[in-house]
């Protein structure tokens, strides 16, 4: 008789190969904080980039393979490959945008990079996942990240009460899910997505209230987390009073992270559930791009406005998921890689206004901006229209893309209220050129902060956004590609 | 490979405009002469076209690359003759603009001129693209640098004008998106092959019912462009706030945007629908030729009389494209010139006084003629041009347009000359009380006469206008076979997807169009 291997020996360590860079790394950071330094050192910030470049050479090497980790907890396949590289290069660009941002606001360094690590940590786990439990994992540590990071700046009220905020509710919500887990698992027996999916696949129970209730509380829970209506109160607040560059990282970083595990949960795990479950997400997609919208037209903050917009923009990833599929999938991968570029560089353009420890981020302070800072400008006027799914930035193609597998689906009404939303958001998104470009500002015009590594930063969100506009043939077919081994 | 003229005609204002922007700042005379030379060298590579272009064969010098192949979007772009004219148009008015705005740019110059350039690509990009998604990206990418031409260089209600422009034309675009992939969805089952192609989609047979929507959501977005009766309010906001090289674009080359998009999309891809639903279409043209004049009548505000009379000549290139006839056909598309070039050369007049006295009251001028001869000289034959009279290129459209509505309905002719009849009141009330008379405020007394520069500017469009309106055979002859085979390709469409129907019944009753003239070569007059 062969003596099998222990477990763990037969895991790929290449495709473990970014969660172990950035759990070493994370250390590593908290560790550099015995090493004395200047207090404006950029150390922590190029550690961070190290270890993020390190993790997405080892995903990198391995990127065409597919293994299951771990007995089945982890999966490593194209999917994964997507969301991990999105999530590294997010965080990448977010921690170029943090660069001079954290030291202008006092903010603590290492443990600034240390917990934004952490939580993409938590993030790569949650779409790296085959298993309810994992998922719970994944999304708890980049929850708990999270709650710390956006009360990170414990001197100001506001970023408390954030914090205090997104931490009570998150904390419902995690409860909600894993209620749902656990009632899928009563009437499944078994945690894992690939094996829920066999057993529910022309199973006779469809229609068990422990099975329907059990899913239903994990769509609350996942519906929290990309902050869908109407589990979206926490989130202009949070986004208000978190530091701009975390709003920034986590408006698109935990919203991805939120869909890929719902992703993974809806389409494969909960596939013969559809009858139930698309409806409610039809309905929740109407409500979300709508509430959304036309709440952000009120909006003079722009980090509420953006908070508002990206609520909506969550909207138009239901819509694609309703569609489901295949196509539904890479539609909502693709939207979700455009979303968080563009998303990222305007708030980037954000935290580079104001000197000093002032945050500038209301409507008025962009007046003139477009003229005074036409690089700026320029920038901030190209996510607003790419937000606003114009061509030919990405986000029009993101939207395209989005509303042709709708139609392919037949979903033409819940198309037609996605394009109507979409007019009604430029209104807001035409309010910041507006202001940067038509209006003059009354008294003293608002000081730029210019860094050299923001200033990257920006251009690197400002490049993708453009070129996916043009041509966004690679990023589509890699959309597809990474679909195909998960559904 | 041969070499991709269309793209550099699309792409080479494009590329001056991002040349501006690096201009030294503040530097005015460079960044005139700069911008003048990209426009006046736009004119010099398209105009070619003019001879070089064979009425006889259908899309010339067509250029294909694959763009997204996961979609089956091409980047493709070719002209026939109904483009060829349009993209003249385009060309020539842009130079024009560009001109005629050196006194009015008083700030920002630099930007102002990269946003009328690649206004300019955005248009040539829109009547060239053959590819559906292309022609897409086109008019929709257009709308940002009209949008910034409004506002930043407007009126004192610039930003409210500007944004209603986008959010108006916006909202009726997406809508056309959703067809066009409804569309896309329709043609890949159909063949199997996604594609965006317009010849593709022109192949593909379409069920009646399916036409009347498809057709809805695309008329709806061309008719807010056109400007159509109840469509139009966002019109004379724009124009009266646009600064003036902005309002001869807007009038001149974007509102033939949506009348091309009828003649090359809307109609013949849903004949069926076309025709079902052209009482309704018809009826709202005559309503605007109405409603236009009659509100132009009485406007105080010169830029606005010319903004409404616009709604009314559009009344009449819809008129001529629902005849549904050769003539009808041509004189809309003579029409669309015609307007283009008077209706231009009209904002460029009013931007003349605006320039002097920084008003545009009809009450704060009268007469013009003393201080002011060479322009009252021009502004007549303009102003006598978009009348209509014989002799001037406003006569042959309107003339043609309304024989092709007679042909087919002789009511409709009769109700739309009297739009020719209001027209002819409020222009020439309007130009009685700015030019004749005696001059009733002093400080018109000392007003400068056109300058040799502004004289440039109307040279070329006083010579459009005298030679489309003596001999405007040159232009029906290009323009006439690609029409006619827009009327055969409706026909043709027709009856393929009237067999579609299981009823077949649809087809003869709603069908009004009579049989091309077989060998007969053009139909001279």
């Amino acid at each position: 008789m062969m003596l099998e291997p222990p477990v763990f020996l037969t895991v790929d360590w290449w495709a473990m190969g970014a969660v172990i860079a950035l759990s070493v790394g994370v250390m590593l950071l908290l560790l550099l904080e015995f090493i004395p330094s200047k207090p404006n050192s950029s150390r922590s910030a190029v550690l961070s980039l190290l270890i993020l470049g390190a993790a997405a050479y080892s995903v990198f090497r391995v990127r065409d393979a597919k293994r299951a980790l771990f007995d089945g907890m982890l999966i490593h396949d194209g999917f994964t490959v997507f969301f991990t590289l999105l999530f590294l290069g997010v965080a990448a660009v977010a921690v170029l945008l943090s660069w001079d941002y954290v030291k202008r606001m006092r903010i603590n360094q290492s443990e600034y990079y240390a917990l934004l690590l952490s939580s993409t940590l938590g993030m790569i786990i949650m779409a790296a996942s085959n298993d309810l439990i994992t998922i719970f994992l994944g999304l708890e540590l980049m929850s708990l990240a999270l709650y710390v990071l956006v009360g990170f700046q414990r001197n100001r009220l506001d970023s408390n009460e954030a914090a205090m905020k997104y931490f009570l509710l998150g904390a419902f919500a995690s409860g909600f899910l894993l209620y749902g887990i656990a009632l899928l698992y009563g009437a499944t027996g078994t945690t894992n997505l690939g094996r829920m999916a066999a057993f529910l696949a022309g199973s006779p129970l469809l229609g068990n209230p422990l099975l329907v209730a059990g899913s239903m509380l994990l769509l609350v829970g996942f519906a929290f987390k990309v902050a869908a209506v109407p589990f979206h109160m926490w989130t202009p607040d949070a986004y208000e009073g978190a530091p701009t560059t975390v709003t920034g990282y986590m408006s698109v970083g935990a919203k991805a992270a939120g869909f890929a595990a719902l992703l993974r949960v809806v389409l494969l795990a909960l596939a013969d559930l559809q009858a139930d479950w698309k409806p409610i997400l039809t309905w929740i997609a109407i409500l979300t791009m709508t509430v959304g919208n036309v709440t952000a037209l009120l909006q003079n903050n722009l980090k509420r406005m953006l908070a508002y917009s990206s609520i909506a923009h969550a909207g138009y990833v239901l819509i694609a998921l309703v569609a489901g599929g295949r196509d539904g999938a890479s539609a909502a991968l693709f939207y979700l890689a455009v979303y968080s570029l563009m998303n990222l560089g305007a708030f980037g353009v954000l935290a580079l206004m104001g000197r000093g420890a002032d945050e500038r981020v209301l409507m008025s302070d962009l007046a003139g901006l477009g003229f005074r800072q036409p690089i700026l400008g320029l920038a901030m006027a190209i996510f607003m229209i790419s937000l606003g799914g114009i061509p030919p930035t990405a986000g029009f193609m993101g939207k395209l893309y989005v509303f042709s597998v709708a139609v392919k689906a037949n979903l033409i009404p819940l198309v037609i209220v996605g394009v109507i939303n979409s007019v009604i958001s430029i209104f807001y998104y035409l309010r910041v050129t507006v202001a940067m470009y038509m209006q003059e500002p009354r008294g003293e015009p608002v000081p730029v902060s210019w860094t050299v590594p923001g200033t990257v930063g920006i251009l690197i969100a400002l490049a993708l956004t453009l070129w996916w506009g043009v041509q966004a043939q690679a990023l589509l077919v890699q959309a597809q590609k990474s679909v195909l081994g998960m559904l | 490979m041969t070499f991709p003229w269309l793209s550099t005609i699309v792409f080479f204002p494009l590329a001056g405009a991002a040349v501006t922007v690096l201009l030294p700042k503040g530097r005015e005379g460079l960044i005139r002469a700069w911008a003048t030379i990209v426009a006046v060298a736009e004119v010099a590579i398209a105009l070619p076209l003019w001879w070089r272009h064979d009425p006889r064969l259908g899309m010339q010098f067509v250029e294909s690359r694959s763009w997204l192949p996961a979609f089956g979007a091409n980047y493709s772009l070719g002209v026939d003759g109904i483009s060829v004219l349009l993209v003249l148009l385009t060309v020539v008015l842009t130079a024009i603009a560009v001109v005629g705005a050196y006194a009015a740019v008083e700030k920002r110059a630099r930007e102002f001129y990269a946003c009328l350039l690649a206004l300019e690509a955005g248009m040539l990009g829109t009547f060239l693209a053959t590819d559906v998604l292309l022609f897409y990206v086109f008019w929709e990418a257009m709308l940002v640098p009209m949008y910034l031409l409004i506002g930043v260089w407007g009126g004192p209600r610039r930003i409210y004008a500007a944004v209603k422009f986008f959010l108006y034309t916006m909202a009726g675009s997406v809508l056309m998106l959703v067809a066009i992939l409804w569309l896309y969805f329709l043609q890949r089952s159909f063949t199997g092959v996604p594609s965006f192609a317009l010849e593709a989609f022109y192949r593909m047979p379409i069920l009646p019912v399916t036409q009347t929507w498809l057709f809805l959501a695309f008329a709806v977005a061309f008719a807010i462009k056109v400007p159509m009766f109840p469509f139009h309010t966002w019109l004379p906001d724009a124009h009266v706030e646009a600064p003036t090289a902005g309002s001869v674009i807007l009038a001149a080359v974007l509102l033939k945007m949506g009348t091309y998009g009828f003649v090359r999309f809307a109609m013949p891809l849903f004949p069926i629908a076309s025709a079902e639903l052209t009482p309704w279409i018809i009826g709202l043209s005559i309503i605007g030729i109405w409603y236009g004049a009659l509100v132009a009548m009485v406007q105080p505000d010169l830029k606005k009389l010319v903004a409404y009379s616009s709604v009314s000549h559009l009344g009449f290139c819809m008129l001529g494209l629902f005849a549904m006839n050769t003539q009808g056909f041509t004189g809309s598309l003579l029409q669309m010139l015609n307007h283009g070039v008077s209706t231009g050369a009209l904002f460029l007049l009013v931007g003349v006084i605006y320039e002097r006295r920084h008003t545009r009251l009809i009450s704060d001028f009268g007469g013009l003629w003393k201080p002011l001869p060479v322009f009252a000289t021009i502004f007549l034959v303009v102003m006598l041009s978009s009348i209509g009279l014989p002799g001037t290129n406003g006569f042959v459209g309107e003339f043609l347009v309304l024989l092709g509505a007679f042909r087919t309905n002789p009511w409709w002719a009769a109700l739309a000359a009297v739009g020719v009849i209001l027209s002819a009141v409020y222009m020439l009330w309007m130009f009685q009380r700015v030019v004749f008379g005696p001059v009733t405020h002093v400080e018109n007394e000392n007003l400068k006469d056109l300058s040799w520069r502004e004289r440039l500017v109307f040279v070329p469009l006083l010579i459009l206008i005298f030679w489309m309106g003596v001999a405007p055979q040159p232009f029906i002859d290009r323009a006439e076979p690609a029409l006619n085979r827009t009327l055969a390709l409706m026909r043709s469409r027709a009856i393929a997807s009237g067999k579609m129907s299981a009823a077949n019944q649809a087809l003869p009753d709603a069908w009004p169009m009579q049989p091309p003239p077989p060998a007969q070569e053009g139909s001279r007059r």
